[in-house]
């Protein structure tokens, strides 16, 4: 157990690597590469000179392990656009971030795994066809779009909810308030990751109610609920634990797109923005930090089928 | 594996024999029951639609894409310009259709990168064992587990968001799901009688691969394929409307809805039309892929 904790641990390490050297290699290739877009008003010395002060005359693998030192120490450098570091004006969005992320992660999978269940239970209903209608229309709409009908209905026709932001400005932040700037881009966010996990959970409760072991708890006179949700669900789980960690990646981009459909205050705004500015320190900075975390989740998640299965082998790593 | 594998073959070998024969085959064929799924059919014939139309669209599109006319801004719907017009007193009509060529064109080209590079990766990595496919796969694991989306933006970024640009970054960006697929494909393949015997006929490895364990692998590409366009449509979409993909004042449907949003109080209507053709286009091309998953899995039925 504990070799393969740190197999897994050394595993992510080398990912992360990978990550840091193709953000730093891709920003490295670009024509001119980083210096000539400090400042477009710049004359040729003052490019020599900064471009000198910023070392960006070394070769690039020296650069690299520099940039990786600083890394190391959690210094990510300085944003071109804002003048700020880049650490501390990560670290401020990346809790708002996460709160959007984790919202919405949660929304989906609770929300996927009960109707993908419900689907399996009565298959080919009327609620089976509705269910993977929705699927489709989830897995298909564009996130974006999706926030802008929302905030049309919602926002500008029935003005129900606030159509941006993270709370009302200019006054004390409530919870009840809070809550109301997180419902429409935490759904939003959710829909496409929701239709997928309901498909795979369908899919696998239908794989797995015809199994052996529930006719058994069913002829022992259990009730066909508890067979369901506790017998059957169970190992129904293990495909969709696997479908919802991959889905993380994913659902990531998600949230650049909408926070900036919403005005969310969090990093995927400000990826977007720095990629809009060119600041590349910045969007290097985002990067890396956000697949610092989703890397962490894929290890946690590889870490709960360990609790959830018990015959997983932990042979490898 | 082998069954399985022998299985998938027979079937495939089975119209051709039957042919040879005379006798007609029981199962319909995976035209029949492609064209069952009503959705399926129903999406191919929007999909023709629109992409006679992104084809025909200088001859159809009443107006000028691009140009921007003074005083005809935001006007409703009218014989004149059936869907209105935009902010800039374009006809949202002509955008829509010219936005569907550049947004079709990028998603079938990524696609098509992806698939490229996926196959070769997934057929190598199937075909040679060993320390090949552990990299190839470690190379798809990891593809998998970062956030590509914000490498997108930084590649975009920095290398400028052109139209060749997008499509190859997007295709080297999704490439994973049919290196998987097809590299298991290969694997159930590779030791079947007839690969041997290709191989000790003398054909060299590039022919083994290609005139023989690819055929195997080409219905799953084929799905792969598919849902990969409505992929690469969603993806480069979301970039041009968050303005590092496609630049105005070319049309596309993703930065239609960009310049829509900052109308989103006064004109709502503006923002439907470009979401619906993308929501429609990408519905269309996953019915499809699923019902060809359908269609041409041996076990079905």
């Amino acid at each position: 157990m504990g070799q393969y904790v740190v197999g897994r641990l050394a595993q992510s390490v080398v990912l992360l690597i990978f990550v840091s050297i193709l953000t730093f290699g891709l920003i490295h290739v670009a024509p001119g590469g980083p210096a000539v877009l400090l400042a477009p008003g710049m004359s040729g010395a003052q490019i020599a000179e900064a471009q000198q002060s910023l070392g960006l005359n070394d070769p690039i693998p020296v650069q690299y392990v520099r940039w990786l030192g600083h890394l190391m120490h959690g210094d990510l450098g300085k944003s071109y656009s804002q003048g700020l570091d880049v650490t501390t004006l990560i670290t401020k969005r990346l809790s708002v971030t996460l709160q959007l992320l984790f919202t919405a992660l949660a929304l989906s999978a609770i929300f996927g795994i009960l109707i993908g269940v419900v689907s399996a239970m009565h298959r080919n209903s009327l609620i089976d066809h509705l269910a993977t209608g929705f699927s489709f229309f989830g897995m298909s709409v564009p996130t974006f779009w999706l926030g802008l009908m929302l905030i049309i209905l919602f926002s500008i026709k029935l003005h129900l909810l606030p159509s941006s932001g993270a709370q009302t400005l200019g006054q004390p932040a409530t919870v009840t308030d809070r809550l109301e700037h997180l419902l429409m881009p935490a759904v939003v966010l959710a829909v496409a990751n929701l239709a997928q996990i309901a498909r795979y959970t369908r899919s696998s409760m239908i794989e797995v109610l015809q199994a052996d072991y529930l006719r058994t708890a069913r002829a022992k006179g259990l009730r066909e609920q508890s067979v369901v949700w506790r017998h059957a669900l169970r190992n129904a789980m293990i495909p969709v634990i696997t479908v919802i960690a991959l889905g993380i990646p994913r659902m990531v981009g998600g949230a650049a797109i909408t926070e900036s459909v919403f005005a969310w205050p969090g990093m995927g705004q400000l990826a977007v923005d720095s990629a809009l500015q060119r600041d590349y320190p910045t969007i290097m900075g985002i990067t890396m930090m956000v697949s610092v975390v989703v890397i962490l989740t894929n290890f946690l998640t590889d870490l709960s089928y360990l609790l959830i299965d018990p015959r997983v082998k932990l042979s490898r790593g | 594996m082998s069954t399985t594998g022998l299985a998938q073959h027979e079937q495939e070998q089975g119209t051709s024999r039957a042919a040879l024969t005379g006798e007609r085959t029981k199962r319909p064929s995976v035209l029949q029951r492609f064209a069952e799924n009503r959705f399926a059919l129903v999406s191919a014939i929007f999909l023709i639609v629109v992409i006679v139309a992104a084809i025909l669209a200088p001859v159809i599109a009443p107006y000028d894409p691009t140009r921007i006319t003074i005083g005809t801004e935001l006007q409703g719907p009218s014989f004149k310009h059936l869907l209105g017009t935009d902010p800039n007193g374009r006809d949202v009509f002509t955008r829509i259709l010219y936005g569907a060529r550049i947004s079709l064109s990028i998603g079938v080209i990524a696609m098509l990168i992806s698939v490229f590079v996926g196959t070769t990766l997934g057929a190598v990595s199937g075909y040679f064992s060993g320390w090949v496919d552990s990299l190839a796969m470690r190379l798809t694991d990891a593809m998998l587990a970062i956030p590509v989306f914000f490498l997108l933006l930084a590649v975009l970024a920095s290398l400028g968001p052109t139209v060749p640009t997008i499509v190859i970054a997007i295709g080297l960006t999704s490439w994973m799901t049919t290196a998987r697929v097809v590299r298991s494909e290969v694997l159930r393949a590779v030791n079947l009688d007839y690969v041997l015997a290709a191989e000790l006929l003398g054909a060299s490895r590039a022919r083994v691969i290609v005139r023989h364990l690819l055929p195997q692998a080409l219905p799953s590409m084929l799905v792969a394929s598919t849902l990969g366009v409505a992929q690469a449509i969603l993806i480069a979409s979301a970039l041009s409307y968050l303005g590092v993909g496609v630049q105005p004042p070319t049309a596309s449907w993703g930065n239609m809805l960009s310049d829509a949003q900052s109308y989103i109080f006064s004109e709502p209507m503006l923002a439907i039309w470009p979401g619906l053709m993308i929501l429609f286009t990408v519905l269309a091309f996953n019915f499809i892929g699923d019902a060809l998953r359908d269609a041409l899995s041996p076990y079905q039925n």
